[in-house]
């Protein structure tokens, strides 16, 4: 699991060939994840995340019942 | 199955339950402990795999190589009408990808939070008008049959533009469908009348425009009128057995832990996290999610061949103390959103959103309308559903 501490620049990555539209991630972290209207598939709203969102999308990652949701870290 | 393997005292699924009627059979709790990848024995003699861990379960259901189609070799079934269910026509629920993710994926706009977030305010106003009506005149009520089953009957009917004026014929086609005693004979002829009731609907609405799902399904012009029809049978019957069984269960928890109830009248702010504690400690699917391994893999340490079926109790799970600490408790201001109520995978429930604002709005309005709700049965007399397919109570005599 990666840490979501401040001084890692991460950047969240969906694939939105693995989602169910389950919702979990816009309900868990609305600032960040969404789902279009057409297909109810993920949409990701702020792909490198603000510090204060961190927490809340390590959470909608660790929920994503399809595993469509991962970070990426580059080292800052 | 052999003498040899009688002698071994294999747990018999589903096993009975203990003292408390909210918790999970004991035997469950007791493998989960000590052997949590266990063989288990089915009705017909045949024996399967029991899951019992949450990480297993988790890892499990987001495997390929385990099935949900109910057709493949070793798939385990509870009992033949559960068998009838699981083969004929179930929809996607029973498919495995690609041709599960097609037909899911027709539906998954219908359900995204942001559409379920507009439609709260319809909710809450069925809510209120079902609370208003039972009340009216009188000082006690069956739960069951007032409110919690009307509630999330009313709201599928209105998404999926059934007259909600037939809520006796399909709840009762619902209720053969999930029993455990039905034959498969039983289950055949009700499935098949659902069916062809769904299709005739859905003919009826090819010459309007009208929003709801049916409609919209028919007019795609990309599925059978069949297949209409078991994804409109699957939608009704999964969408209200489930939310109102959570209901009533979810009320009688509260009245039996009078402290939660009052921090939840206290701080409204509870209530979602509250809704995940009720769908944590009372899973309501308690018999197991079913799979059957395609190829051979390795779970919880525990080699399980292709052909072989596989049980996922996640009532057992949702009570891991590795999980959930202290979790046989009930704790309505705990983290409980890594439950398993909804399963895991890409079968993970579809209609989630929407369960959870009706459970929040149900709760809501029936904690904060009736400040004096009360049981008016003794504990001991409510009749549990250890019959069905989903748990929950068949009547709760409530008061306020
Ligand atoms: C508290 C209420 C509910 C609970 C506990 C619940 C539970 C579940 C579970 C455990 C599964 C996964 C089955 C498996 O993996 O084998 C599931 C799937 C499903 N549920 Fe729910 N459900 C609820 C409410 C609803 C509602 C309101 C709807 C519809 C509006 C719905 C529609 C579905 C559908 C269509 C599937 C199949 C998804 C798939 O196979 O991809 N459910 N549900
Ligand atoms: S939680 Fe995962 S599966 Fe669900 S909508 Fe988000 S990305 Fe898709």
């Amino acid at each position: 699991m990666v840490s979501p501490a401040e001084d890692v620049k991460l950047r969240v990555v969906a694939d939105r060939s693995k989602c169910m539209g389950a919702g979990m991630c816009a309900l868990n972290a609305p600032e960040v994840f969404d789902q279009d209207e057409d297909e109810g598939l993920v949409v990701v709203l702020e792909p490198e995340p603000s510090a204060e969102h961190r927490y809340a999308v390590r959470d909608a990652v660790n929920l994503c019942p399809a595993s469509a949701l991962r970070f990426e870290k580059d080292e800052a | 199955m052999t003498l040899a393997d009688q002698s071994t005292e294999v747990l018999a699924v589903p096993a009975s339950r203990g003292a408390c009627p909210f918790d999970p059979p004991p035997a469950y709790d007791q493998a989960r402990e000590q052997n949590p990848v266990s063989r288990v024995q089915l009705f017909d003699g045949s024996s399967v795999w029991m899951l019992t861990r949450h990480q297993d379960i988790r890892t499990a259901l987001q495997d390929h190589r385990l099935s949900a189609d109910g057709t493949k070799p070793g798939f385990p079934f509870l009992s033949p009408g559960r068998r009838q269910l699981g083969t004929q026509s179930a929809s996607f629920i029973r498919m495995d990808d690609p041709e599960h993710a097609r037909l899911r994926r027709m539906l998954t706009s219908d359900f995204i939070i942001k559409r379920v977030e507009a439609l709260r305010p319809q909710v809450k106003a069925i809510a209120a008008d079902l609370l208003d009506t039972m009340t009216r005149g009188k000082n006690h009520a069956d739960l069951v049959t007032e409110f919690a089953f009307p509630l999330p009957s009313l709201v599928i009917c209105l998404l999926l533009g059934v007259p909600y004026e037939d809520h006796g014929y399909f709840q009762k086609q619902s209720h053969i469908l999930l029993s455990a005693g039905s034959s498969a004979e039983q289950v055949r002829v009700a499935r098949d009348d659902l069916n062809g009731y769904i299709k005739n609907l859905a003919e009826a609405k090819r010459d309007h425009d009208d929003e709801d799902i049916i409609s919209r399904l028919i007019h795609r012009d990309e599925l059978t009128p069949d297949e209409i029809a078991t994804m409109g049978t699957l939608l009704l019957v999964a969408g209200h057995e489930t939310t109102a069984n959570m209901t009533s269960l979810s009320i009688l928890t509260l009245l039996r832990n009078p402290d939660q109830l009052k921090r939840l009248r206290e701080d409204p702010g509870l209530i979602r996290g509250a809704v995940e504690e009720m769908l944590r400690y009372l899973s309501i699917i308690h018999q197991g999610l079913a799979r059957t391994a395609v190829e051979d893999l390795e779970i919880g340490g525990q080699r399980i061949r292709a052909g072989e079926g596989v049980l996922l109790m996640i009532n057992a799970a949702n009570r891991d103390h590795e999980a959930f600490p202290d979790a046989d408790a009930v704790d309505v201001g705990r983290d409980a959103r890594r439950h398993l109520a909804f399963g895991f995978g890409v079968h993970q429930c579809l209609g989630q959103p929407l369960a959870r604002a009706e459970l929040q709005i149900a709760l809501d309005v029936l904690i904060n309308g009736l400040p004096n709700l009360r049981l008016a049965a003794p504990f001991e007399d409510i009749p549990f559903r250890d019959d069905m397919l989903v748990y929950g109570v068949h009547s709760l005599p409530i008061a306020w």
